[in-house]
């Protein structure tokens, strides 16, 4: 096996995503299925790397939980792994695996993004365990994600039922030190017996459903039972002045707030150890539950009729940190050590603390740093051209969401995997009098973008659908998909064609262009969009700049003597095009320069400048 | 009873950021601490702003130091340094590289980049201890811009209570073995810099 750090056994540092594919292998997991998502991206490549395993990147969430829930019933131990959104997805299944259970232990990886780093909402997963009737793990550093992984798929089995690890960006994307034994091995697993027929059990016709509801709720009576002993669950003694009730990551910040305090630390948040609880508010002054997002174990321990600092305190959204951790204490008039190093007003307002006390710092305007296309990248000349033409653009989840945010600011609704489509459909049908334009991408076009498309098709839609193909999943770091050709694992494998789809679903008013070629974009755009009749695809090929299909070509230069400064370079949005200190003398306006360490040679500039100022270097200068 | 240190990296998305903060993590580790690190990655990476976290200590918690709290700042970019100032603690130190990366904001001309002086003059502001490192420029000098973080690293070892041969080591595993003499190369230079040898 290869994996990063030292070779020797001992203490390493792992991500909480490394340290959950190991927890999974030395658990001995045989199908691990995922879609790329931020922040769990890193869990399936990691797995990927173990001998025994079959790792694949699934075409959606859903498609993910399925291969797994089929693994399971199989006989093999199988992990699932997605970003919280990701579960909506897969939340069809899920909701009725919780009643057919598992064959053998299955676990579904949630990881979290509180803060919205990297996502559209900051919705609270643990809310699924509640709603699905099954047990939620929540890891606090990576050496319990690798521990309570592991400790899942028994869970899993001894419960029959799928279990819930969650995860958040801060487990998921720190290190910390794990155990790892050296050298690292997974179980022998033997071959899979023959699969065993349970029609009562993993067939849920309604006749079937029905009598799985009463085990359902009977499996939750006996896990909120076990709840009381389960070893992921400990009291912490300290002053009992207060007694913390916290879990996950939470558990890392209110450990430094309320140093010296008591804690009931748990790790399993769902179902809650009632009787511990209450044992434990019985021995505190002041009970506090620290948690991020939804008041989950708050309003649970509230219903017990015990009395709880929470929410009224600490935030409900965006991520916790030790600062709001401390605030909220501070709030709720909690005894807590103060801040040592460093007074109040500077983690309160950041104002200064200097080391010449009494002057102010200077005024200084820093300017916001929004991410943007990078130099060369293929959606650039999508976006110039959509703005150009005001089309209502209906956005999807990648980087082509960059296409909202100066200079093109040409998205009009973004909310979820595959959603562009179906909204400009619907918004169309409705009597929009707009032109409105869907842009996908590769990788979410066959996540979700296919039925939308099949949809709008079937209902005589008159949309455009855009399908940006950049030969990658490149938002979450360049995952491969059913489009470029290689699994997970590195085979070769069948490559999906999209323009084959399409016309397979019988559009004919199909357009292919490159996605370098200004004109040619523009033209489809034009022509697709006069079309209202029915529904029109471009398709634009172009690859993302981190693929290996990728062509640096010559950087390109600017002509000081011709350009003028108009600024219609400026207006594509590349990092490489900057204003020179040089103001033309007629219009005042600064003249455009080109940075070659970043220039790509991509030609974009070169093709709107209106005056040709902007040429390309010779082929040798590459 | 090993002395909690916090680091701070700060720096534009694509500048190896989350290389040069796991690095100092391990050497942590390997020294004899307990250490923590912590990034984002996903839409911030495409050009906009990176932090990551790297906590020192006996036991650390958290993840994340917390604002004001910060020991060393370590800023691969000279407006980065000066937006993340106020997580330093009074009297920590800054390393920056003295190299500039115009935001799309200021390209497109809706913001101004501050000069040099005002951002300096922002970091004295704050700390006396503001150490500035000619990291690209050393590095475009042995060959490859991707060795200014090497540098940083190198300048920021001298501050700390761990032998350069622990640094190397994590170096050495953790860059491509073409580029691990170059990186060597880099560390030295970053020591050098910083007055070490």
């Amino acid at each position: 096996m290869k994996t990063s750090g030292t070779s020797a056994g001992g203490q390493r540092l792992l991500s909480g995503n490394e340290a959950i594919a190991l927890g999974a292998w030395e658990a001995g997991v045989r199908y691990a299925s995922a879609y790329p998502g931020t922040p769990s991206t890193e869990i399936l490549p990691a797995l990927a790397r173990y001998a025994g395993v079959r790792a694949e990147w699934a075409s959606n969430e859903k498609v993910a939980l399925d291969g797994a829930a089929g693994a399971s019933f199989a006989g093999a131990r199988a992990l699932a792994a997605m970003k919280h959104v990701g579960v909506n997805v897969a939340s069809d299944s899920l909701m009725t695996l919780s009643y057919t259970g598992v064959g053998a232990g299955l676990v579904l990886v949630s990881a979290d993004d509180p803060g919205a780093f990297s996502s559209q909402n900051e919705q609270d997963n643990r809310q699924y365990a509640r709603f699905g009737k099954f047990p939620c793990l929540e890891p606090a550093d990576s050496q319990e994600a690798k521990d309570f992984t592991a400790f899942a798929f028994e869970l899993s089995e001894q419960f029959d039922t799928p279990v819930m690890l969650r995860s958040t960006t801060r487990l998921s994307h720190s290190k910390s030190a794990v155990d790892v034994k050296m050298p690292a091995a997974a179980p022998e697993v033997g071959p899979l017996p023959s699969f065993e027929r349970k029609p009562r059990k993993y067939v849920m016709i309604p006749a079937h459903a029905r009598p799985r509801h009463p085990e359902v709720e009977a499996r939750l009576q006996d896990l909120a039972e076990y709840a009381e002993t389960c070893p992921l669950n400990r009291v912490e003694w300290g002053d009992k002045r207060i007694g913390v009730i916290s879990g996950g990551v939470a558990y890392q910040y209110a450990r430094e707030i309320f140093a010296g305090f008591s804690f009931l630390k748990l790790g399993m948040t769902y179902p809650l150890p009632v009787g511990m609880i209450r044992d434990f508010a019985a021995e505190v002054d002041a009970l506090v539950v620290v948690e991020e997002l939804d008041p989950f174990i708050e309003e649970q321990v509230r219903a017990l009729g015990l009395e709880v600092v929470g929410k009224e305190v600490f935030p409900a959204t965006g991520e916790l940190t030790l600062a709001k951790a401390r605030q909220g204490a501070l709030k709720a008039a909690l005894p807590i050590r103060e801040q040592s190093q460093v007074s109040d007003a500077v983690s309160d307002s950041g104002s200064r603390s200097g080391a010449q006390p009494g002057t102010e710092p200077p005024k200084l305007e820093i300017p916001g740093r929004p991410p943007a296309l990078c130099p060369g990248c293929p959606h650039r000349a999508v976006y110039f051209n959509l703005r150009k033409r005001k089309m209502m653009v209906a956005g999807d989840i990648g980087c082509y969401a960059i296409g909202v945010l100066p200079p093109f600011e040409e998205m009009d609704m973004l909310i979820s995997m595959g959603a562009s489509i179906g909204m400009a459909h619907g918004a169309k049908q409705a009597g929009s009098p707009d032109k409105i334009v869907a842009t996908i991408g590769d990788s979410t076009f066959f996540h979700s973008g296919l039925p939308e498309l099949a949809s709008t098709i079937y209902n005589r839609g008159v949309t455009c659908t855009m399908i940006l193909d950049n030969g990658t999943t490149a938002m979450t770091g360049g995952q491969d998909n059913p489009a470029t050709g290689v699994t997970l694992q590195g085979e070769t494998t069948q490559q999906i064609d999209i323009e084959s789809v399409v016309r397979a679903m019988g559009v004919e008013d199909l357009w292919v262009v490159d996605a370098l070629d200004v004109q040619g974009v523009e033209k489809a755009i034009q022509e697709a969009t006069v079309i209202d009749d029915r529904p029109s695809v471009i398709i634009v090929n172009g690859a993302c700049v981190f693929t290996p299909q990728f062509q640096r070509r010559p950087v390109v230069t600017v002509d000081p003597e011709t350009c003028n400064g108009c600024g219609f370079c400026f207006r594509v949005g590349c990092p490489a095009i900057l204003k020179s200190d040089e103001v033309d003398a007629k219009t005042k306006r600064p003249k455009a320069q080109i940075d070659p360490l970043l220039c790509t040679g991509c030609t974009v500039c070169l093709q709107v400048c209106p005056r040709k100022a902007i040429y390309q270097t010779s082929q040798e200068e590459v | 009873m090993k002395q909690d240190i916090n680091f701070l990296f700060v720096g534009v998305g694509g500048q190896g950021i989350l290389t040069a903060s796991d690095i100092a993590a391990e050497v942590g580790l390997e020294a004899g601490y307990d250490a923590k690190k912590s990034e984002v990655h996903g839409f911030s990476q495409r050009g906009g702003v990176v932090e990551s976290h790297v906590r020192w200590g006996e036991a650390v918690a958290a993840p994340l130091a917390e604002k004001g709290t910060v020991d060393y700042l370590i800023a691969t970019e000279l407006l980065e340094a000066a937006r993340w100032i106020d997580w330093l603690r009074p009297g920590g130190a800054v390393i920056v590289n003295n190299q500039r990366i115009l935001p799309m904001s200021v390209t497109v001309g809706d913001a101004v980049y501050p000069p040099d002086e005002d951002i300096l003059a922002a970091l004295y502001a704050w700390t006396e201890d503001v150490t500035v490192v000619e990291g690209l420029s050393t590095a475009e000098r042995l060959g490859n811009s991707r060795l200014a973080n090497t540098v940083l690293l190198g300048t920021l070892s001298t501050r700390l209570d761990v032998l350069p041969g622990t640094w190397l080591g994590v170096i050495g595993r953790r860059v491509p073995a073409k580029y691990v003499d170059l990186n060597r190369e880099a560390f030295w230079e970053g020591r050098r810099a910083a007055g070490g040898d």
